[in-house]
């Protein structure tokens, strides 16, 4: 093979290569859709345009997936995360709908602290559920999915809690340094899990874990604390993503605040590369199926397509993703191309594959 | 799996330990219903008894497909969008002005063709159920506001006749022919799951894939056939649940996989596979019904309450099944 050959086959074989191939496509046809879509005008000192819509959009979308990163790659998962976007979102806005000066800061911080609180609480039962009593987590988060559903309308009474407080729109709608509020929370939170996970040993430990729990204990590893602290990352970060879902509309809805939202993130992992198994995790990827799955939905809006009848298109690109990074199908597929059975093949992409990560 | 643990002791505790979670949640059915009759007077009425049946049926019919499913270690997250689907798509065709019993062909055979179609993906592809269901469910829902946005009417007499004939006794207790169905359905559900190849090979896989293809059965059939199966079952719950509502809405069923899954787990099958009846899940989704006819009696108690009691039983029973012993992965 020539080496022009061989760096082809590298950037095939990244595994970031199809999601950022999906999103520029995606890009590109709405560029050709609507040439102005791309473009990002000053008004007011603020920066505004789709791409910059799809970003702030998408910020509750990336703080959900990067805990449900995290959550995955110990061979776990949590369903829970829409649940307790909507308590969150719903406690936060409760507070601060009974404060009398709704705009005053201490006001806005005590509701969230204590929003943030409950999510703690929430996080370490899914936590205590996984990791002590050892239950399925599919089945632990179920529980808290289905419940907190009618926890938030407990919280809320049944109602929307409308709220006219400028410091927690801010949350959702701000500016800061001309951009969004929300893309730098949404930034800071995804540093800093990049950093503890990857900048220490941390992230190697959970995916460990995620890789045999067992043979993790084994070699000193505290298995049942790491997947404990995945579930409160988690909720933490999903209880974020619920203040933003709120404050963008400044009310709290207990039925549909961050319905799906788990659903979305499941995806915006799976799309990134994270294995459902565990193991392993790619938080860059993770950040990349969030924007895409959002860049998907904007591009159905303009289209003038009901929010619905995306989910049609959302679920041929999931489909479309999932079939291309199944080992099974690329090797039916590179068979069918050579013309001949070659069980090599599958193999030898996925080695490739582990010494570029 | 375990299958009979005979241990010293009373001869109630010499129980087969895998009929256990059954008997716990017709134990908890019946208490829950001598609580109902004892708090309020009309609840002892037979006609209660039937409209859990009547207002369920088509959730019980789901939950069945969703019992295969399960029992071989998958999921399926599809059920409550090809649900609506199904309706949808008859309602849509109905009015178009299609023959009611070429319509009723036509829905029956979408369910099966999309389980179908998962199925092979989660077979050849190797990819998990719970993406691939998940990707279905999408595409279904799309469908749903892909037909139209707002809800179809069914005038069609076929439909309302099905919706509005009564088989009763001269007291006025009454069942739709849908509960007829309904139980036709659980009735040849449990008889293939108890007495068949295809049933034996349900458990064996859902046992250990690993084992049963080393045994030589069909796994890869046996996968597509499971999904096959919880498709007709959903597309049977459509069908069903436009006699009930005589109409198509695009929004209809959201969620019911959760309550599906939940009616499942209740009623005593093992979410990692293996282990599980029919039986059982008609007891988990009588449980369902059954709380919610006493919130709806109550009166005073919201209808979120029905969500909270769910979460709560669907923990109790769980932690239930771990401490006697059904093992989860």
């Amino acid at each position: 093979m020539t080496d022009a050959k061989n760096r082809y086959q590298a950037v095939l074989s990244h595994r970031l290569f199809w999601p950022v191939a999906v999103l520029v496509v995606l890009l590109a046809a709405n560029t050709v859709y609507r040439p102005g879509f791309l473009s990002i005008e000053v008004n007011n000192g603020h920066l505004y345009g789709t791409p910059i819509d799809i970003l702030r959009l998408s910020a509750p979308l990336i703080l959900v997936a990067l805990g449900m990163t995290l959550v995955i790659s110990t061979g776990g998962i949590d369903l829970s995360v829409g649940s307790i976007c909507a308590i969150s979102g719903a406690i936060a806005c409760l507070h601060i709908s009974q404060a009398a000066d709704q705009n005053n800061m201490v006001t806005v911080f005590t509701a969230l602290a204590m929003a943030l609180g409950v999510a703690l609480a929430l996080g370490a039962w899914n936590g205590i559920l996984v990791s002590v009593i050892g239950i399925q987590p599919i089945i632990a988060t179920l529980i808290l999915m289905v419940a907190g559903r009618g926890i938030a309308q407990l919280v809320t009474e049944g109602q929307i809690i409308t709220i006219n407080s400028g410091p927690y729109r801010a949350i959702g709608l701000g500016h800061f340094l001309t951009l969004p509020l929300a893309i730098f929370i949404a930034l800071g939170a995804a540093l800093l899990v990049a950093g503890l996970t990857r900048r220490t040993a941390l992230g190697m430990i959970i995916e460990s874990v995620g890789g045999n729990r067992e043979a993790s204990r084994l070699a000193g590893i505290r298995s049942a604390r790491m997947v404990f602290l995945v579930y409160v990352v988690s909720a933490v970060c999903a209880a974020i993503a619920g203040f933003m879902m709120t404050a963008n509309v400044s009310s709290a809805d207990g039925n549909n605040a961050g319905l799906w939202v788990e659903l979305d993130a499941i995806l915006a992992v799976v799309i990134g590369g994270t294995s459902l198994a565990g193991g392993r995790f790619y938080l860059g990827g993770t950040i990349l199926g969030a924007l895409i799955i959002q860049t998907l939905t904007t591009t159905v809006y303009a289209m003038n397509i009901s929010p619905q009848t995306a989910l049609l298109f959302k679920a041929v690109v999931v489909i479309a993703v999932c079939l291309i990074q199944a080992p099974a199908f690329r090797a039916k597929l590179s068979r069918r191309r050579r013309g001949t059975p070659t069980p090599s093949t599958p193999s030898a992409p996925r080695q490739k594959e582990e010494v570029s990560a | 799996m375990t299958t009979t643990s005979l241990t010293a002791g009373p001869r109630w505790a010499r129980l087969p330990r895998r009929h256990v979670p059954v008997l716990v949640t017709l134990a908890l059915l019946l208490v829950m219903y001598a609580v109902g009759v004892s708090q309020y007077r009309a609840f002892s009425n037979v006609q209660v008894i039937f409209n859990v049946f009547i207002d369920n049926g088509f959730l019980l019919v789901v939950a069945v497909g969703m019992t295969f499913v399960i029992l071989t270690g998958g999921i399926d997250l599809s059920v409550g969008s090809v649900v609506a689907m199904t309706a949808m798509v008859s309602a849509w065709l109905l009015q178009s002005g299609l023959p009611a019993l070429l319509v009723l062909v036509i829905a029956l055979l979408i369910g099966p063709t999309l389980g179908f179609l998962m199925g092979c993906a989660i077979h050849y592809f190797d990819i998990q159920p719970f993406i691939v269901t998940l990707a279905g469910m999408f595409f279904a829902r799309g469908m749903c506001t892909f037909i139209s946005d707002a809800s179809i009417p069914i005038t069609d007499g076929f439909w309302t006749t099905m919706s509005q004939y009564r088989i009763g006794d001269p007291r006025g207790n009454f069942v739709s022919i849908s509960v007829l169905i309904v139980l036709a359905v659980v009735v040849v559900a449990a008889y293939v799951l108890a007495y068949t190849r295809l049933g034996r090979n349900v458990y064996a896989i859902g046992g250990n894939p690993q084992s049963a293809l080393l045994m030589g059965l069909p796994v890869g059939r046996t996968r597509i056939a499971v999904y096959t199966i919880s498709g007709l079952c959903s597309a049977i719950g459509g069908i069903l649940l436009s006699f009930y509502t005589l109409s198509g809405a695009p929004l209809i069923g959201v969620g019911m996989e959760l309550d599906v899954i939940a009616a499942v787990v209740i009623g005593g099958t093992v979410l990692t596979g293996g282990a599980g009846y029919i039986f059982g899940t008609v007891l988990g989704v009588l449980v369902l019904g059954v709380i919610q006819t006493l919130i709806t009696f109550d009166g005073s108690l919201n209808s979120w309450w029905t969500k909270i009691v769910i979460g709560g039983l669907l923990f109790a029973f769980i932690l239930f099944q771990r401490l006697i012993g059904i093992r989860y992965k």
